[in-house]
């Protein structure tokens, strides 16, 4: 066996031990898909609502039930992986792993793939639902729909990685970051609103987030039905530039925990 | 002559620049095909040099070479040929025990691994409990099931802390059994830190005495005891643990 396929072994090993964890616990399936579709749900009542009072929003309609469904993509990417990551810290599995021949960066590559998974099965029943609840379907975004997807994903994938080196760093002590970090750009990302609407001085601020790349691009397709290409770019570039510096974070805290005998005990 | 399973030279942990050191300068060699125990009192640097060993703990000073392999500058060639079970560490509770093996099997790329598992389950009879969540088994089922993962991928180096701990006696010698059987079969290397002193003499044909992160001392186990002029190990482990060597000596 060539050394790419023994690490796609890996790689596919990791991910049929989630596939099982899964398998055997319907609870973790219903908690991916409960948030995105209850979310979905207010916020489609929310436009409902707003579709009567204002002529824009009856212009945009969707805009706001869209926005939902892709920020919930992001998150269920970030919680995703970082999930993953602590289904191993919980369970005590991490010595097990690590004595084995998986690879740091195997070992990344699996939790991102399971971040794919697991945005996709919270986020698409959502998206689905709001078909028939909303008569929105953000599939009508066509194909922009999966560039925003990917690079809501990448970053998802950015804030995990920094988040596992976190996790490597201080152990469980860290694992309120896991759930509270990503909301830090919610306010800045120009999920619900436009850049725009910020203050001058946070605007230069948001323009360093992805996502406030793909929120407006959203909007753009959605109410100037336009697919923006240099929202697009700017978004890609600074995902390669973020997963860069995480993956980087990511292998220096794991070889951190190494050097001070922390992959044997990874608690508190 | 082949290379030693494990060969160690100075290998020395400190945690903290100021600290002492957890592992002291310690050296040693395990040959293929002997089984040999580590013994030493709460803190005496088993677990840090066992985690050594298996490369997740970066030494401060020292050499630790491991089926030939140098385990500070690539282990990993080493790592698909060795494998570890402890009680500080589990496998995953919400899995079967089937489950569990066919994870570890591809990690480790056993080839037929669904034969490796059903000839695993056979060696220690975990049949009945194969497609069982691992959670929910007794401590003596999951140390079976925890061996069965650490003899996966026929390992050529077996490192094992406390392998019957909170077992009871007649399960506990089952495992003795399959581990001294696996060792003359295979012709593999077992390092085996226990705090069972008739563990160790049934299995092990050398055995280090640990304390305060150095080996103190090291032998068969029939030369220690009769060194010490003792009747068994316990009592060895003992006077190594207190200090009380001079006076064992002196005792008539």
């Amino acid at each position: 066996m060539t050394a790419l396929g023994a690490a796609l072994g890996r790689v596919g090993a990791m991910s049929k031990r989630h596939l099982y964890l899964f398998r055997s616990s319907w609870t973790r399936v219903f908690d991916l898909v409960y948030w995105p579709v209850l979310q979905m749900t207010i916020w489609g009542f929310v436009t409902v609502f707003l579709n009567q009072q204002s002529s824009w929003f009856a212009q945009a309609a969707g805009v706001l039930i869209g926005a939902v469904l892709l920020w919930d993509v992001l998150v269920r990417s970030q919680f995703g992986l970082t999930l993953s990551l602590l289904e191993e810290m919980w369970s005590r599995n991490l010595a097990n792993l690590f004595v084995s021949p998986l690879r740091p960066w195997e070992f990344a590559a699996s939790l991102m793939l399971l971040a794919v998974a697991r945005s996709m099965i919270g986020v698409l029943p959502a998206a689905l639902l709001a078909i028939p609840l909303f008569a929105y379907s953000v599939f009508d975004l066509g194909l922009p729909l999966i560039a925003f997807w990917t690079m809501l994903v990448m970053l998802g994938w950015s804030i995990g990685l920094m988040i596992g080196a976190l996790l490597f760093r201080f152990g469980l002590a860290a694992e309120s970051y896991a759930w509270a970090s990503i909301f830090v750009i919610q306010p800045i990302s120009g999920v619900w609103y436009p850049v725009s609407v910020l203050p001058a001085w946070l605007q230069p601020l948001a323009w360093c987030l992805p996502s406030t790349y793909v929120f407006e691009g959203m909007r753009a397709v959605v109410i100037d039905k336009t697919f923006r290409w240099d929202l697009l770019a700017g978004a890609f570039v600074l995902n390669l530039v973020y997963m860069a510096f995480a993956f980087a974070a990511f292998l220096y805290a794991f070889a951190l925990a190494r050097r001070r005998g922390q992959l044997l005990q990874s608690s508190e | 002559m082949s290379v030693p399973a494990i060969n160690v030279r100075d290998l020395t942990k400190r945690f903290r620049d100021d600290g002492p050191p957890a592992v002291d300068a310690i050296s040693f060699a395990v040959p293929r095909g002997t089984v040999v125990g580590l013994l030493g009192g709460n803190g005496a640097g088993k677990t840090t040099t066992i985690s050594m060993l298996l490369g997740i703990l970066v030494p401060t000073a020292g050499t630790v070479d491991v089926l030939g392999v140098d385990m500070v500058a690539n282990r990993y060639p080493a790592l698909a040929r060795l494998n570890f079970s402890s009680p500080y560490v589990d496998l995953p509770a919400r899995l079967s025990v089937r489950e569990n093996l066919s994870v570890f099997g591809g990690l480790y790329g056993v080839a037929e691994l669904p034969a490796r598992i059903a000839e695993l389950a056979d060696l220690l009879d975990l049949g009945p409990i194969l497609d069982r969540k691992t959670g929910s088994l007794s401590s003596g089922q999951k140390t079976r099931a925890a061996l069965a993962k650490a003899l996966i991928n026929r390992p050529e180096l077996l490192l094992l802390d406390e392998p019957t701990a909170s077992l009871d006696p007649d399960t506990a010698d089952r495992v003795r059994g399959h581990l001294a059987d696996y060792a003359k079969r295979s012709g593999a290397a077992i390092l085996l830190a226990s705090h069972n002193m008739a563990e160790v003499e049934r299995l092990c044909a050398d055995v280090l005495m640990m304390k305060g992160g150095r080996i103190v001392d090291r032998g068969a186990p029939a030369a220690l005891i009769a060194r010490y002029g003792r009747a068994d190990m316990e009592q060895v482990f003992l006077d190594v643990a207190r200090g009380t060597r001079a006076e064992a000596a002196a005792t008539p």
